[in-house]
């Protein structure tokens, strides 16, 4: 028996070499398949949409119009920014890459993005203001899907019953007292998203940009009566104390009960508030001394990522140009509910539905968060912006203190980045 | 390595290590070449344990050093030639004036969580002792917590503290107690990520104490009843003494746990309003993923901050097992 029980053991023993062999084998030769020639890859935010999806069809019938294969992967948004990164630092990445605009500065920095110069890609017909999140520098590196911006929903039953005439509310003023008067008839004022992330700031920018604050000066004493406005509002019952941790979802939810006069949200909820079959109505968001204010555009951005082989650009930019093109953008932005980026895709997506007219004229006055040539900066501002306005709406700081300790913050951190 | 030699070896190794013929003393055997084999033999049983170290454990550890010693930018991190600036971004996280306020909300999460996760898992585990009707049916129901997946937990958690609609500040304004901003207001926020935590840490000491009872012989309980203890006297004369080391285990456990806990409280107050919930695992989340420009070093370092208090405590408990395998 002692025979055998060494054979087992020597088997063993060669088992474990083959499994090391084999593990190693494995690291070595996982080489990237989707570089093959015939073979385009393609990332995107939208997991939403599966491989049976109209969108997906479209990405594939345009890699088939360029003579090449599409493989497309759809990403979370908050993880698609350190996917291209990564995807850089290992000389993979993909052909195509459709990103959320503010983060186009952060790859151009990184050095990730060819220009649309460099790859033959047209960007003439886009709206101006929509290439601005776009470019770095006076160069652009990327052209816009479709776009989007927030304007206020507003519940016409809610208004009525407080006797509001929504044609009076024109400014900061007016509007605090539409919210006075709804509150005092029974009903609550307005909800908004003042989440501690990006999405807490894209909803405070009209507010901030309508008191003629500048991102580059946090603690101006427009900047402070914007954020006092917020808080004020909150501390008075006019907006209830989740929107402290209101995402742009629930937030929704909380306009959608038919409580809320107003509420803050996107284009994007278009859809969903007809099918709700609320008596509902859009008015820009106002600024401090009345008119519209500027509000950010939303919104990805087709990119191409450089590529050890140049020759590939070309293809890339064909797809990108199908996308791209008029027709297949009024498909693609009816399908997310974004607004279209050229004039001719406008003109078809409101002849089709009329209901969008005051969307496309806030999306031609709203501007890229990145624009001013903040670039880089806008995320180190913006981390300290919805940081202060956390501080301010939870009554642990004064809107003053709290936006002069950010904007030493932010500049301290953009120190530090170039440093 | 053929096969025949592979036998050979391992027949030398059982050479060495005794087996039937006379015991011989090491370095005084005659093929040197075998003995060398055996050696090869030996590694490749070590190797797929070395590598999987390796390649899951100190390379990504090594990384997070490096990281943290580095000057990255996405620049940087995209080339790999970032300047070393030694521990720049530990002293730039000592003097970020958040610093104080996160390590404070740690201690706190962490201290108070495993104070009450074991004083109620604790309570739990005697009060199931008792064998009762029922019993084994709510000491399972009591794990339910565990069982569930931390995001369904932590968001149910968050819809009952809303400040306006939550079910908690709706049974609380029933019996005319005004409204609590749970999630939203500087002062509760940690308190109900605390809460929530403590919810889902009690069934792990439960299950852990609850089995070191069973160890306690009964004769013990039997001879104090005799003597005339009652049911206080039992449980602080043995019960508690005799579940020490139990105890201790318990306790270590829950602070390397308790230490890294991220998900309850992303979930629920995204470390706000502001900096109120902020622990070192949410400022170092914040840092590196937080915005769409990440600074992966500063994050890296705080990380490790966490890393090697985790590792203090960590230490702590081989320390106290092996004193207690020496007991």
């Amino acid at each position: 028996m002692i025979a055998s029980s060494k054979t087992l053991r020597a088997m063993g023993a060669l088992g474990a070499v083959v499994l090391v062999a084999a593990g190693l084998t494995a690291c070595s030769s996982s080489s990237p398949s989707s570089s093959a020639k015939g073979v385009y890859t393609f990332w995107d935010p939208y997991p939403q949409f599966d491989q049976t999806s109209a969108w997906t069809k479209l990405v594939d019938s345009c890699g088939t119009a360029a003579g090449v294969t599409v493989k497309r992967t759809g990403y979370d948004t908050s993880d698609l920014t350190n996917k291209a990164l990564l995807a850089g630092q290992q000389k993979r990445s993909p052909d195509i890459l459709l990103v959320d605009n503010p983060v186009i500065s952060t790859l151009v920095d990184a050095g990730l993005l060819t220009s649309t110069k460099a790859t033959g890609i047209d960007t003439s017909t886009i709206d101006a203001n929509l290439m601005g999140a776009g470019q770095v520098k006076g160069t652009s590196y990327g052209i816009p899907i479709g776009a989007n911006t927030l304007a206020l929903y507003y519940n016409k039953a809610v208004l009525k019953a407080a006797g509001v005439d929504i044609a009076a509310v024109t400014n900061w003023t007016s509007l605090t007292a539409a919210l006075e008067k709804v509150v005092a008839a029974g009903k609550k004022g307005i909800t908004f998203a003042g989440i501690g992330t990006e999405e807490g700031s894209f909803q405070f920018l009209p507010w901030y940009w309508g008191s003629g604050a500048n991102l580059n000066k946090l603690d101006s004493p427009q900047a402070v009566s914007a954020l006092a406005l917020w808080t004020n509002w909150v501390k008075k019952g006019l907006a209830p104390n989740s929107v402290i941790n209101n995402t742009q979802t629930t937030t929704w939810q909380e306009f959608m009960t038919g409580q809320y006069a107003f509420g803050e949200n996107g284009t994007w909820q278009l859809a969903a508030i007809k099918a709700s079959g609320m008596d509902y109505g859009i008015l820009s968001i106002p600024a401090m001394a009345g008119g519209a204010a500027t509000a950010p555009t939303g919104g990805e951005f087709l990119t191409v990522p450089v590529q050890s082989d140049t020759t590939r650009y070309a293809t890339s930019a064909k797809i990108i140009k199908c996308l791209a093109s008029t027709d297949n953008l009024v498909k693609t932005d009816t399908t997310l509910s974004y607004i279209a980026p050229t004039a001719a895709a406008q003109a078809k997506q409101v002849a089709a539905n009329p209901a969008l007219a005051p969307w496309i004229e806030a999306v031609h006055q709203a501007k890229g968060r990145t624009s001013d040539d903040l670039g880089t900066k806008y995320p180190l501002i913006s981390q300290q912006m919805w940081g202060a306005v956390q501080k301010a709406l939870s009554g642990a700081g004064l809107p003053q203190a709290a936006l002069t300790t950010a904007q030493t913050a932010a500049v301290a951190a953009i120190a530090a980045n170039n440093g | 390595m053929s096969t025949s030699t592979l036998a050979r070896s391992w027949r030398s190794l059982r050479g060495a290590g005794g087996g039937a013929g006379k015991p011989v003393p090491p370095g005084r055997r005659t093929g040197g070449a075998r003995e060398r084999s055996a050696q090869w033999v030996a590694w490749a049983f070590v190797a797929p344990l070395v590598i999987y170290l390796v390649v899951f454990y100190a390379y990504p550890l090594y990384r997070n050093v490096e990281l943290s010693l580095k000057h990255y930018t996405v620049r940087s991190f995209v080339d790999g030639n970032a300047p070393f600036i030694w521990f720049d971004n530990y002293l730039a996280v000592f003097r970020d004036p958040a610093f104080v306020s996160t390590l404070v909300h740690t201690a706190l999460f962490t201290g108070v969580s495993i104070a009450f996760q074991f004083t109620i898992g604790m309570a739990l585990a005697v009060f199931f002792y008792q064998s009762f009707r029922l019993s084994g049916t709510l000491r399972a129901l009591m794990l339910v917590p565990w069982l569930l997946p931390l995001i369904v937990s932590a968001s149910t958690w968050s819809w009952m503290l809303n400040s306006d609609s939550g079910i908690v500040n709706s049974v609380m304004q029933a019996f005319g107690i005004g409204q609590i901003n749970w999630l939203t207001s500087p002062s509760w926020s940690l308190v109900s990520v605390i809460i929530a935590n403590i919810w889902i840490g009690i069934p792990f000491n439960l299950v852990i104490l609850y089995s070191g009872l069973q160890a306690i012989p009964v004769d013990l309980y039997e001879a104090a009843a005799l003597d005339g203890a009652n049911a206080w006297q039992k449980f602080w004369r043995i019960t508690f003494p005799l579940l020490r080391p139990v105890s201790a285990i318990t306790v270590l456990l829950g602070l390397v746990y308790t230490l890294k806990v991220f998900d309850i409280i992303w979930i629920m107050s995204k470390g706000g309003p502001g900096d109120a919930s902020t622990t070192l695992a949410i400022w170092s989340y914040r840092l590196g993923f937080g915005s769409t420009l990440p600074q992966f070093s500063p994050a890296a370092a705080v990380g490790n901050l966490l890393i090697i208090l985790a590792v203090g405590f960590g230490l702590l408990y081989v320390y106290t097992q092996r004193k207690q395998q020496l007991s």
